[in-house]
């Protein structure tokens, strides 16, 4: 009688022991790590000026270089003037762009995914681009609607590691999801792009066809997916703290500027940096290309430490 | 400007990072230009636009003049200087003469050039002295965007802004003391073109090295929008120059623009002296220039 209530009390003991343990380390994992994880970075900006001085000239002239950024345009022939704007301004400074259609179009070269919903069609870019990313580290996904300098996002991804996950953006908030704003253009890392497309096998917490009554956007969509998969929204910034991604227009943000700050319109208004614009007509697009890569006072010197060239067969920038 | 044997101002290199704000760095060159080539600009104004435009002039390129005078009916604390001429299209002529009258009389030996621009252009200071520093200011000079008709030796649009050399400015004066030049018509930059040809002031040659234009009479969207080859629209009928449609009409050191209203005032300061890609190096370099342009 003794022997088999000491065995038994012993089993729950040790029973109750493991159940502890097991529960603290999941704990562990999940709550710390992820608090520790989500609040380095939720807020994300470029190397700061001291960090730059800090690099041998080596790196300097490295670094530019091994920065390289996929573009990932998703268009349909509804936009053409903006997709033949998009292809003959900022897309050029991409590494590799590749226009990715609903359906296609005689008068300009895209992917032809042949879908129409956006999700499944968003889904089906991404894998081919993974697919065919040579050794290109760096993903972005706008509609020809944005404009991107990508010489900025290059400076604002510099010092970090592509083989980490990665999703930056404009970040908004919906309920408790953190997604980044489709408009203002979505940057992923390689890793990101790994874990996505391996999440996408889910159809469970990551279906292709939405099972809801009503449609979630795809950047909702997406940011689920990367949740799951242990990724999170980051605000890209300056080190001032400006958005360096941006849903409006040129004008409309130097506009509210005027209203809010008419002291200080413009030093108030956008981040030298800026990375995107989106809402511009082609015309205006035209423009932002050459007030970006053309339009300057003579002698004015920006003292950027490091140098990125001009793409080659380009005549508008 | 052409004709050109280009100066060796610094030319653009790569240095390192000081520790001030991205936005005010070594300026030496453009530092330099604006002790050695003083600009006055005047800006024709009224009352009513202070406050809708003239205000962000003062806000964005009045700043980097050497000198800047609001020109206007009255006098006021804005401050403009107050001209003896009513408001109104047919008085624009009338406020021009006075204006140079009173530079002339008050300001002649505080500058080296003179700018005349509209309360909606928006000018570029530093690219206007970069394009003046190969000139001499003791000749008889006039730049800006050189129209055809009208005039037999031609005139520069008044809403693109042009400049006068102090030998011009002292001419126009002069023309108008000795009655060789008189108010002949409303419209002045006509008026003045006119005058301009009576006391021998020659019109010079404001495109860049690569024959591509700086001074400009309508907003950029008007110019870089790419066209299929067509007969010139009607805004480009009165060009000296033969007109390039697209990316190849407009200088990187653009001078200005006209038409501008006063989002878009702030946007293109934006542009031009905030927004860059980070450390692109530019593929154009007057400086560095030694080829020709295509004469036209």
């Amino acid at each position: 009688m003794m022997s088999e209530g000491s065995s038994f009390m012993k089993g729950m003991v040790l029973g109750g022991i493991f159940c502890l343990v097991m529960s603290f380390f999941e704990n562990f994992n999940s709550g710390t790590h992820s608090e520790v994880h989500e609040h380095l970075h939720h807020h994300l900006k470029p190397l700061s000026k001291d960090e730059l001085e800090k690099l041998s000239e080596s790196q300097m002239s490295d670094l530019p270089l091994q920065v390289r950024v996929y573009c990932l345009i998703m268009v349909t022939p509804k936009l053409l003037v903006h997709w033949a704007t998009a292809n003959d301004t900022w897309s050029k400074h991409c590494d590799k762009s590749v226009f990715y259609t609903s359906e296609s179009s005689k008068a300009l070269e895209a992917v032809d995914l042949q879908e129409q919903d956006e999700w499944a069609r968003l889904r089906k870019a991404i894998k081919h681009a993974y697919e065919n990313a040579g050794d290109l580290r760096w993903f972005f996904v706008a509609r020809p609607t944005t404009f991107a300098i990508i010489e900025n996002l290059k400076y604002l991804v510099l010092d970090k590691d592509p083989s980490q996950p990665f999703y930056i953006g404009h970040t908004e908030k919906s309920g408790e999801l953190d997604y980044v704003e489709y408009d203002s253009g979505i940057v992923l890392s390689y890793e990101a792009m790994r874990r996505l497309i391996e999440m996408f096998k889910d159809e469970d917490r990551c279906p292709e066809r939405g099972h809801a009554l009503w449609k979630t956007s795809e950047e909702k969509q997406l940011a689920t997916c990367l949740k799951y998969s242990g990724v999170f929204a980051e605000n890209g910034e300056d080190a001032q703290g400006k958005g360096l991604f941006n849903k409006k227009s040129v004008s409309s943000l130097i506009s509210d500027s005027m209203g809010q700050n008419p002291a200080d319109v413009v030093e108030a208004c956008c981040s030298d940096m800026a990375i995107t614009f989106a809402g511009m007509s082609p015309s205006q697009m035209q423009v932002l290309m050459y007030g970006v890569y053309r339009l300057r006072p003579y002698g004015h010197d920006f003292h950027d430490s490091l140098t990125f060239l001009p793409p080659k067969d380009s005549d508008n920038d | 400007f052409l004709p050109c044997v280009p100066n060796n101002f610094l030319s653009l290199s790569v240095s390192k990072l000081n520790s001030n704000n991205l936005i005010v760095k070594n300026r030496t060159a453009a530092l330099d230009l604006s002790q050695k080539v003083r600009v006055l600009c005047w800006v024709m104004t009224q009352p009513q636009h202070l406050k809708s435009r003239t205000q962000h002039i003062r806000a964005t390129w009045g700043r980097r003049c050497n000198i800047v005078l609001y020109m206007s009916s009255e006098a006021s604390d804005f401050p403009t200087v107050g001209l003896n001429v009513s408001e109104g299209r047919n008085q624009l002529y009338w406020k021009t003469i006075r204006a140079f009258q009173h530079i002339h009389m008050h300001h002649l030996d505080d500058a080296d050039w003179f700018l005349k621009a509209d309360d909606d252009t928006f000018v570029v200071l530093e690219n206007l002295r970069y394009g003046l520093s190969k000139h001499n200011t003791e000749e008889p000079l006039y730049f800006g965007r050189r129209f055809k008709p009208f005039v037999a030796q031609g005139y520069m649009s008044g809403g693109a802004g042009y400049v006068l050399s102090k030998e011009a400015l002292r001419r126009f004066v002069k023309g108008f003391a000795d009655g060789l030049c008189s108010h002949d018509t409303n419209i002045e930059d006509i008026g003045l073109g006119k005058c301009m040809e009576t006391m021998k002031v020659q019109l010079g040659d404001s495109r860049d090295v690569l024959g591509r234009q700086t001074f400009h009479p309508y907003p950029p969207h008007y110019y870089l929008t790419r066209q299929l080859p067509r007969p010139r629209p009607w805004y480009l009928l009165y060009e000296h120059y033969h007109p390039v449609e697209g990316p190849g009409c407009c200088s990187d050191l653009a001078i200005s623009f006209h038409y501008i209203d006063a989002v878009q005032m702030h946007t293109l300061e934006y542009y031009t002296y905030h927004l860059h890609p980070y450390g692109y190096k530019y593929r154009f370099n007057p400086d560095e220039r030694s080829d020709n342009r295509n004469n036209n």
